[in-house]
C-alpha cells in the first residue's frame, strides 16, 4: 500500500458494555492533540450489554466531517461480527485482531494484511481480575495502534493524566497497559504502517463535543431554569448534560442551592405539561425528547400554540416511525413538528448543523419562544446529538440580554395600560402577556385551549375565532423575517442548478460539493436554518431550473414543506434521500447527484434529453 | 358566558379581612353550571376559606383540567390567573408552574373523570413528588358535560340515570393519595360547608401535596335513587371522623370543642389546627391504620369524611430539588447566564 498520511478510516468492532468507548475516545482525541482533524462516530445497538457496537474514526487532514464510507483498518474485537467486519475492509487494508487463539485461514482475506496481537494472552499474564482484564485489554490495543500509526504516546499519556486527575492510583496501571501493547507491536512488526499520523496544525481552536452536551449548555446560556424530560434515546444525554452543566454553572455560591429545577417526569405528556406550566408562570423551560415523545406531546403542543405559551423542545430525531431504529439517525420528524397537534397549527423549527449550532440555536430558541409566545423545536438528530464532532468553539456575546418578549409589568398595569391577553396592539400579531401574581387587581386572565376573544374571554363566536387564528398566522409569518436566515453560497461557476440541505447532512455535504465541483457539476447552495422559511428560500428555488433537496428521511419532508409553504412547482425539486439509519455519506451524495445531473443535463450545458426521471428518488 | 360581570356594588357594612378586602373581592364570574350543582358550593367554600385566611387573591394560581369541575376556577378568585389546561393533565401544568414561582399558592381543581380516568397517572405522580398545592377533586361519579356516563369513581352496582348498572370496581382517590404519599388527605361533602371550609383553610396553609376528595353531587345526571353520589345518599352515609378548626398564628386560640377530645396540630407556618375527634378510633397521623379504617368503612357503604391524614412536617418538591429560596422566574441574566469567560474555560476543556 502506498503511504497515506492523515487520511484513512479506522473502524473498531466491539461488544457493547466492554468498556471500549473510553479507549476508542482516547484514540480519536490523541490524533486531535497531534493537530490532525478526525470525524468519529459510534454505531451502537439498543442494548446495555452484549450486542455489537462499532466506532469509526476518519482521520482527515482536510477536516471533512462526514463519514467517507469504506474502511482501511479494522480493529476486529468482536467475534460475532467478524465476517461482516472483515468483508467491509477496502482492498489493500489491514485487519487487526486478537491472535491468542488461532483462526483458520478461511477467516482472512488475501487482499487484506492481518495484524495479529495476542491481546488476551498479554492481558491475562498481567492482570488477574476479570473486569480489569477486559478494561485493560482495550488500553493494550490502544497502545498497539499507537505504534502502528505513529501516534505520539505522550499525547495519550497526557489525556490519561487529565482523565485520572485526582484518581492517580488508576493512572499507572493504564500507562502500563498502554506500554504493553505498544512494546509488543514495536517488537513484532515493521512500524509505522503506510497508514500513519503525522503532526500538523489543522485543528486550531476547534473543540470536540457532542451536540446533546452543546444544546444543554445552550439551554443554560439561554436562561432555562426548568427542565422536564422523560428518558428516551437519543435525547437522554441532553437532559443529563443540562444537569451536569447546571451543577457547575448554576449553583448559588452563597447558599449552595440550585438556580434551576429538573424533573424526570412520568412520561412525555407530563414533561411538556410541566414545561408549559413553568413557561406560563414566567420561567424559561424546555424538554428534550425524540420522535415517540413528540407523538405523545401533540395535544399539549396544540394548547401551547393556541393559548400562546412559550416552550422549547429539543427533538433529537432517530429512526422512525413507531419505535423504529432507536439508536440510528434520521431527519424524519419535520412534518410531525412543523404541524404538530390537531387543527390548523404551525410551529417554529430551528435546524442546527453541528454541536456549535446546537449551542447557539439552543440558546436562541428561548428568546424566540418568549418573543413569539409559542413552542420552538430545535431539530437535532442522533448523529449530531450523540456523536462527538470537531466543531468551532462556542461563542457568547456578553452584551446579549434575554429577550423575554412582551410581558406587561405591574407598573404598566398600575399606570392604566390596556391589557388584552390576545389583543394585537403593535400590529405584529404578538399580544402582551402577564405572569401570574403581577398585580392585585389588573392583568389577571384565564388561559384556556378553548376559543376566546381579544380579552381572553371564552367565546364560540365565529368572527372572534377567525380574528384570533388569523392573528396567529400573522404572528408566525412575521417571524420569518428575523428567524435564522438560510446560508446561501454561489457555485464557483454560473449554474442553473441548486442544492438545499439542513442539519447534520452538512457534515457530508461540504466534501460532496468539493467532489462534484471537481467533476464539473456546479451547484448554488442553500442550507436552511429555520422554519417558517425566510423569503430567500423560495427565491433561491425560483432562481434555479433544478434544485436538489438532500435529506435523511423516506418521504422528502423538507421538500413537502417547501412545496406546501412556498407554492413551489414540485417538478423543480429533485430529492436525494438517505434513510437507512446511518448518517449520509459524501460518497452517497456525490453518486446520487452526479447520476441525476447527467440525466438532467446539469453541468454539461444541455437540457435534459427525453423523459425526466421521477422527482423523488429513493435511496437503495 | 363567563364574561358576564357581577355587579360591583359593595355594601359598606360588608366585613373585611386582614387585607381590608371583602368576601366579594374573592368572587369570580357567574357560574354557568346547573342550578344546585355541588361544584358551586365548593367554589363558595374556596372563596370563604381564602377570604378568611386573608390570602391576596392575585398570589393564587388556579389550574384545572377539562370537565365541569375544571370550569369552576372561573367562578372564584377573579383576580387570580387561571389555567384551564388539557384533560387529565392539570397536575403536570401545576407542577411546572409551582417550579417557576414557589411564592404563589397553587390550587388545582379537577374532577373524577379528569383525575381518576384520563389523568390517573398525573394525579399519582404529582402527589408522590410532593408538589406544594391544594389538589381538589370535585367527585360526582359521572361525566356531566358528555351527559351521564359513569366515571371511574362510580361505585360498583350503582345505577346511572338511564338505569345502567356499573360493573367496574371504583377507584378510591383518597386511598390512592394515602398510598402515594400525599402529606395532607381529606374527604368532604359539598353539602357540608362547616366541614369543608376549615379543611380548605388547613390545606391552603399546609406545605406539600394536599389532596381533598369532595363528593359533589351532579344534579343533572347523578342525583337519583341508586346513585351513591347523590345528596340523599351522602347525607345518609356520611361518617365524619373529626371536625377541625383552623387558627392562623396571630389569632387568639378559642376552643369550641369538648376538652379531652381535641388535639392541636401546629403547621409549618405556625398556624394551628384544632382537631376534634368524632370517632375515638381514628388517628389521622397514622397512615397505615387510616387506610385500613377507610377500606373497612368503604366496604360497609359509608362515606368517611374529615381530615384523614396529615404529616405537618412534610417537605415539598422544592426542598427535594434544593432550589433557591427566590422564585426561579425572577432570576435574570446575571444569575442565569454564565458569560463568555466561563465559556472559554469550557471550550478549553473540550480540546
Amino acid at each position: 500500500m502506498e503511504t497515506r498520511v492523515n487520511d484513512f478510516v479506522v473502524k473498531f468492532a466491539n461488544v457493547n458494555g466492554s468498556g471500549s468507548a473510553s479507549a476508542n475516545g482516547l484514540f480519536a482525541r490523541s490524533i486531535l492533540r497531534m493537530g490532525v482533524p478526525v470525524a468519529a462516530r459510534n454505531i451502537f445497538p439498543s442494548n446495555i450489554q452484549g450486542l455489537p457496537t462499532w466506532y469509526e474514526v476518519r482521520i482527515t487532514e482536510a477536516g471533512w466531517r462526514g463519514r467517507r464510507g469504506g474502511v482501511d483498518f479494522a480493529v476486529a474485537m468482536n467475534p460475532q461480527t467478524w465476517d461482516k467486519d472483515v468483508a467491509e475492509i477496502d482492498s489493500g487494508g489491514y485487519l487487526f485482531f486478537d491472535s491468542t487463539r488461532p483462526l483458520p485461514p478461511s477467516k482472512f482475506r488475501t487482499d487484506v494484511t492481518p495484524l495479529g496481537v495476542p491481546l488476551t494472552e498479554l492481558c491475562n499474564a498481567q492482570y488477574t481480575d476479570a473486569r480489569q482484564r477486559q478494561l485493560f485489554k482495550n488500553i493494550i490495543y490502544l497502545g498497539a495502534l499507537s505504534a502502528f500509526f505513529a501516534i505520539d504516546p505522550g499525547e495519550i499519556e497526557r489525556l490519561l493524566a487529565e482523565q485520572y486527575r485526582g484518581k492517580e492510583a488508576l493512572l499507572e496501571p493504564n500507562r502500563r497497559a498502554l506500554e504493553l501493547g505498544r512494546a509488543y507491536v514495536l517488537d513484532h512488526f515493521d512500524c509505522p504502517l503506510p497508514l500513519r499520523v503525522e503532526r500538523r496544525d489543522r485543528v486550531g481552536t476547534r473543540i470536540f463535543v457532542d451536540g446533546n452536551s452543546a444544546a444543554a449548555l445552550g439551554a443554560v446560556y439561554g436562561g432555562a431554569t426548568v427542565a422536564a424530560w422523560y428518558p428516551i434515546t437519543p435525547s437522554s444525554s441532553l437532559a443529563e448534560g443540562f444537569a451536569r452543566w447546571c451543577r457547575k454553572l448554576r449553583t448559588d455560591p452563597a447558599s449552595g442551592k440550585r438556580r434551576y429545577a429538573i424533573v424526570q417526569a412520568e412520561d412525555e405528556l407530563a414533561s411538556i405539561g410541566m414545561v408549559i406550566g413553568a413557561a406560563w408562570n414566567g420561567a424559561r423551560a424546555f424538554t428534550a425528547t425524540s420522535g415517540p415523545g413528540i407523538s405523545l406531546m401533540q395535544e399539549f403542543l396544540g394548547l401551547a400554540y393556541f393559548a400562546e405559551i412559550p416552550a422549547v423542545l429539543f427533538d433529537v430525531q432517530r429512526g422512525s416511525p413507531s419505535t423504529g431504529m432507536p439508536t440510528r439517525t434520521q431527519q424524519a420528524d419535520l412534518l410531525a413538528c412543523a404541524y404538530a397537534s390537531h387543527g390548523d397549527t404551525r410551529h417554529v423549527l430551528l435546524f442546527p448543523e453541528d454541536p456549535r449550532e446546537c449551542f447557539e440555536l439552543g440558546a436562541l430558541a428561548f428568546d424566540v419562544a418568549d418573543r413569539l409566545q409559542t413552542p420552538v423545536f430545535v431539530m437535532m438528530d442522533l448523529d449530531i446529538g450523540m456523536q462527538d464532532w470537531l466543531t468551532e468553539p462556542f461563542a457568547w456575546d456578553d452584551a446579549h440580554r434575554m429577550d423575554r418578549g412582551k410581558v406587561m409589568t405591574a407598573e404598566e398595569l398600575e399606570a392604566g395600560r390596556d391589557f388584552g391577553r390576545y389583543l394585537d396592539v403593535d400590529g405584529d400579531g404578538i399580544p402582551y402577556r402577564t405572569w401570574p401574581g403581577t398585580h392585585p387587581t389588573r392583568g389577571s386572565f384565564f388561559t384556556r385551549g378553548t376559543t376566546k376573544d381579544r380579552y381572553a374571554r371564552y367565546t364560540e363566536d365565529g368572527t372572534a375565532y377567525i380574528d384570533n387564528v388569523q392573528r396567529l398566522v400573522r404572528k408566525l409569518d412575521g417571524a420569518r423575517a428575523w428567524l435564522p436566515k438560510p446560508e446561501i453560497t454561489s457555485a464557483a461557476e454560473r449554474t442553473d442548478a441548486g442544492i438545499v440541505w439542513f442539519g447534520s447532512t452538512g457534515a457530508a455535504m461540504a466534501e460532496a460539493l468539493a467532489e462534484l465541483t471537481r467533476q464539473g457539476i456546479h451547484l448554488d447552495r442553500m442550507r436552511i436554518r429555520a422554519f417558517p422559511f425566510h423569503d430567500s428560500v423560495a427565491e433561491f428555488v425560483a432562481a434555479h431550473r433544478h434544485v436538489f433537496v438532500v435529506e435523511q428521511n423516506r418521504d422528502a419532508q423538507l421538500r413537502m414543506l417547501l412545496v406546501n409553504e412556498c407554492g413551489i412547482d414540485p417538478a423543480r425539486i429533485v430529492s436525494v434521500l438517505h434513510y437507512d439509519g446511518t448518517p449520509i455519506t459524501e460518497r452517497f451524495i456525490t453518486r446520487e447527484i452526479s447520476e441525476q445531473a447527467e440525466l438532467l443535463g446539469i453541468g454539461t450545458g444541455e437540457r435534459a434529453a427525453g423523459g425526466r426521471r421521477p422527482p423523488i428518488r429513493r435511496a437503495s | 358566558m363567563t364574561y358576564l360581570a357581577k355587579p360591583k356594588l359593595h355594601h359598606p357594612g360588608l366585613p373585611q379581612n386582614v387585607l381590608g378586602l371583602t368576601r366579594r373581592d374573592y368572587e369570580g364570574a357567574i357560574s354557568t353550571l346547573c342550578a344546585g350543582c355541588g361544584h358551586d358550593s365548593i367554589s363558595a367554600a374556596l372563596i370563604q376559606a381564602c377570604f378568611e385566611l386573608g390570602i391576596a387573591p392575585h398570589r393564587v394560581a388556579k389550574l384545572s383540567g377539562i370537565g365541569c369541575s375544571s370550569k369552576t376556577p372561573t367562578y372564584f378568585l377573579g383576580n387570580s390567573h387561571g389555567f384551564n389546561s388539557v384533560h387529565g393533565r392539570m397536575p403536570s401544568v401545576l407542577t411546572g408552574a409551582a417550579l417557576a414561582n414557589r411564592d404563589l399558592i397553587y390550587i388545582g381543581v379537577s374532577g373524577d373523570g379528569d383525575s381518576a380516568s384520563i389523568g390517573l397517572g398525573q394525579f399519582a405522580h404529582a402527589l408522590r413528588r410532593g408538589v406544594d398545592m391544594v389538589y381538589i377533586v370535585e367527585n360526582n361519579g359521572v361525566y356531566g358535560l358528555t351527559k351521564g356516563q359513569f366515571s371511574a369513581t362510580a361505585d360498583k352496582g350503582s345505577r346511572s340515570k338511564r338505569g345502567a348498572v356499573n360493573s367496574d370496581e371504583p377507584i378510591d382517590l383518597v386511598l390512592l393519595a394515602l398510598a402515594l404519599g400525599a402529606s395532607f388527605v381529606a374527604r368532604s361533602f359539598s353539602g357540608d360547608k362547616a366541614q369543608l371550609v376549615p379543611l380548605l383553610k388547613a390545606a391552603l396553609r399546609h406545605r406539600g401535596a394536599a389532596f381533598l376528595d369532595v363528593v359533589s353531587p351532579c344534579v343533572a345526571f347523578n342525583n337519583h335513587p341508586g346513585s351513591t353520589k347523590s345528596y340523599d345518599y351522602v347525607r345518609e352515609h356520611n361518617e365524619a371522623v373529626n371536625r377541625l378548626d383552623f387558627m392562623p398564628e396571630r389569632d387568639p386560640i378559642t376552643v369550641d370543642f369538648e376538652p379531652g377530645n381535641t388535639r392541636d396540630v401546629v403547621l409549618h407556618d405556625g398556624g394551628t389546627l384544632k382537631l376534634h375527634k368524632l370517632d375515638d378510633d381514628y388517628d389521622p397521623s397514622d397512615r397505615v391504620r387510616a387506610m385500613a379504617y377507610l377500606e373497612s368503612h368503604r366496604a360497609a357503604g359509608e362515606v368517611v369524611t374529615g381530615l384523614l391524614y396529615l404529616d405537618p412536617g412534610a417537605h415539598d418538591l422544592h426542598a427535594a430539588l434544593e432550589t433557591i429560596e427566590a422564585p426561579l422566574n425572577a432570576q435574570g441574566d446575571a444569575e442565569l447566564v454564565p458569560g463568555s469567560a466561563a465559556l472559554d474555560a469550557i471550550n478549553a476543556s473540550l480540546r
